[in-house]
């Protein structure tokens, strides 16, 4: 089975992010990290792979600096990468990416791609729809658990607020997993050197077919204002039906 | 993460792995082990697997092999976890090990590099006797040679690793007087004639297991011998050299915990009605610690270089010691301080620091003994 992964370098989440004044985009550092979310659909990627005999290549777009984030997915084991890094490409829309994403992922070649349910630093959870629908496959989405049939077709265990559904899609197909679906292995020692010989393709916009419109721009951005104080409630042995209108009121229940 | 000039991508991928280690297995359980006196030995088996155990030995003995920037890495990240004895015997074999990698014959490095590369056996030092741990070489554990034996008798103490090692090497006396009559033999934990105490009861590391070693009539097979005969103390003396490195690093690393413990603190804490940090008192002691803290590591960093490339550093290390030990004992003192009575309390990671920095000024050779091997080579 040829499994495609979509991870995304993110600039180090322990590290304050800096914003360009005038784009008002986040500075990419030189040194930026695999997203955690995606560490998971590296873990079943690999899984599958292993129980299939496949393989997994890496998709991403983003600077590739260092390419420290990409080598964290590749010593845990992944084959191979394929990089979008296109300064046309900066300030890109999720669908953008969606087109570039499934525009590298057509050019290698799939049966399945998994991808996480939302990144750390953008979080629009829309990017592997598109991708998906730009492929032209179906989407199994919030996956907590990922397993083959027996017919070779994906099934998955659908988080729900309930429990959880169980779905199942012939491939080719895309799966987004929820965080902690497996235990992501670590990148070890002998993994981060192996890695090192492993192929890394670099692409521009024009390999995969896009060509990038920038359709978004940023006018202003202003600090989060700091949080008010909070309303004391007094509890007279009544308290609690106060609490239970001011609930109400902010409809949270 | 920075300081370029030392560390390179590699370092900081292998950095990026420990440290997502330490926070998903070490961290969440170390108030627990801590408060046990222990830590599960599985861990040893762990830390090979991801290959930070043993990091800087040879592929061939199941090592990870790398400079030693990549074993700065792993002592630092070990010591983030805020247990400075869950990092002493986990470290233990890369004082019990180098004399044997060095001087062994590949016989010997088959037989005691392997098993402990891999986290099966643990492997510990054992210099330090009851009578005295400054003055190696009046050292007066015998070994006696009968046939392909030695027998040894005397008695070993203070050993890291000392309750739970399967392999120790050990410091004794097989010719005359003085620091020419020492050599280095592996003894096996089920060697008949030896034993050994219960964990000894101490200020701080309390994950460690230290304990007293007895060699009672044990015979030990010619075989363990690691080196010419009567040649251990300059295997002893060199092994020093990386030992005062990793302290150095220790000490480094409890002292920016303590600092980082401090900053935090200052913002959240009021007294008076303002935060602790709008004090000016307190915001100079925190420049203190925090100029401390980067000259140290820098200083010790740049020694770690110079021994890299191979270069003598005796002088160099011995100062890095001395000068980062007493760093930490600031720096970790002035962190229980900040802390006033929550400083002193169990719960807070200061108090653990305050306790566990101790030692660092004494294993390995005390500052005393620096300051003598400085005054030695600059006199
Ligand atoms: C030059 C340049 C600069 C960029 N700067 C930024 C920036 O400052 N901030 C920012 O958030 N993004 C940046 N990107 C990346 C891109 O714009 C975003 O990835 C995109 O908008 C997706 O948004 P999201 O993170 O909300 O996706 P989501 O829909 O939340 O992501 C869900 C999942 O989709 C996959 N995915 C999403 N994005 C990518 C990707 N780029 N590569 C591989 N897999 C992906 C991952 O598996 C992820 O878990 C940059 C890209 C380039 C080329
Ligand atoms: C938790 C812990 C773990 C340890 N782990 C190990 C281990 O794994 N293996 C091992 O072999 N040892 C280990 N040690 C022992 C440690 O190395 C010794 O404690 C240390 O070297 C000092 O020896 P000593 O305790 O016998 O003190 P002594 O040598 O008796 O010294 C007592 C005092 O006299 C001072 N002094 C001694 N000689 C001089 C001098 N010439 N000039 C000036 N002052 C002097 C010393 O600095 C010290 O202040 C450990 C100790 C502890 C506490």
């Amino acid at each position: 089975m040829r499994i495609a992964v979509c991870v995304k370098q993110i600039p180090d989440p322990a590290t304050p992010y800096e914003l360009d004044p005038d784009s008002h985009y986040v500075v990419r550092p030189n040194d930026q990290v695999l997203d955690d979310t995606d560490r998971y659909g590296v873990e079943v990627a690999l899984q599958l792979a292993e129980a299939t005999e496949g393989s997994v290549t890496l998709v991403s777009m983003s600077p590739s600096g260092n390419l420290q984030g990409i080598r964290q997915a590749l010593a845990m084991g992944a084959d191979k990468a394929v990089i979008v890094d296109d300064e046309s490409l900066r300030g890109s829309d999720s669908l953008t990416t969606a087109k570039v994403l499934a525009g590298a992922i057509q050019r290698e070649g799939f049966d399945l791609v998994i991808a996480g349910t939302e990144s750390t630093d953008g979080y629009t959870g829309v990017v592997p729809q598109q991708v998906a629908e730009l492929l032209d496959v179906p989407s199994l989405s919030f996956a907590k658990k990922v397993e083959l049939a027996e017919d070779g077709a994906v099934r998955i265990e659908r988080q729900t607020a309930a429990g959880y559904d169980v779905v199942q899609s012939a491939v080719p197909v895309l799966v987004t997993v929820t965080s902690g679906v497996v235990e992501p292995r670590y990148p070890t020692f002998k993994g981060i050197m192996q890695a090192k010989s492993k192929p890394v393709d670099t692409l521009g916009c024009g390999d995969v077919g896009v060509s990038p419109t920038t359709t978004q721009t940023i006018q202003a951005v202003e600090p989060v204002p700091a949080r008010e104080a909070g309303e004391i409630v007094e509890d007279d042995g009544e308290g609690y039906a106060k609490i239970v209108a001011m609930l109400e009121q902010v409809k949270v229940i | 993460m920075g300081f370029d000039r030392y560390f390179t991508d590699d370092h900081e991928l292998i950095r990026r792995t420990a440290r997502q280690w330490v926070a998903a297995e070490i961290l969440p359980n170390v108030d627990e082990w801590e408060e046990a006196g222990t830590f599960p030995r599985d861990l040893y088996r762990r830390a090979a697997e991801i290959g930070i155990l043993g990091v800087g030995y040879p592929a061939e003995y199941g090592g990870s092999p790398g400079d030693l920037f990549m074993q700065v890495v792993a002592w630092e990240e070990i010591a983030r976890s805020g247990s400075g004895g869950l990092g002493a015997s986990l470290g233990s074999l890369h004082i019990a090990l180098p004399p044997i990698l060095k001087f062994g014959t590949d016989e010997q490095k088959e037989r005691f590099l392997p098993s402990v590369l891999s986290g099966e056996r643990i492997a510990a030092l054992a210099v330090t006797e009851p009578g005295g741990g400054s003055d190696v070489a009046g050292l007066s554990t015998t070994a006696v040679r009968y046939g392909d034996e030695y027998l040894v008798n005397g008695a070993k103490t203070f050993i890291t690793s000392g309750c739970r090692a399967d392999q120790y090497t050990v410091a004794v006396r097989t010719g005359g007087e003085g620091h020419s009559g020492i050599s280095l033999l592996v003894i096996e934990a089920e060697t008949p004639g030896f034993s050994r105490s219960e964990p000894l009861k101490k200020m701080g590391w309390w994950a460690s297991d230290t304990a007293e070693l007895f060699f009672d009539d044990c015979r030990v097979p010619r075989a363990n011998l690691i080196g010419p005969e009567n040649m251990g103390f300059i295997a002893i003396m060199e092994n020093f050299q990386k030992e005062r490195l990793q302290m150095s690093i220790v000490a480094n690393i409890t002292a920016e915990l303590a600092l980082q413990a401090c900053l935090a603190y200052v913002t959240e804490r009021e007294a008076f009605g303002r935060p602790l940090a709008g004090f000016q008192v307190l915001r100079h002691k925190l420049v203190d610690m925090a100029t401390k803290v980067e000259v140290s590591r820098e200083y010790t960093y740049r020694v770690a270089a110079r021994m890299a490339e191979g270069e003598d550093q005796v002088t160099e290390v011995s100062m890095a010691k001395i000068f980062s030990t007493e760093a930490s004992d600031f720096v970790t003192h002035e962190a229980v301080q900040i802390f006033g009575g929550y400083g002193y309390m169990r719960e807070y990671l200061v108090e653990r620091l305050y306790r566990d920095n101790r030692i660092l000024s004494i294993g390995g050779g005390t500052t005393e003994i620096m300051k003598e091997i400085v005054a030695k080579r600059i006199l």
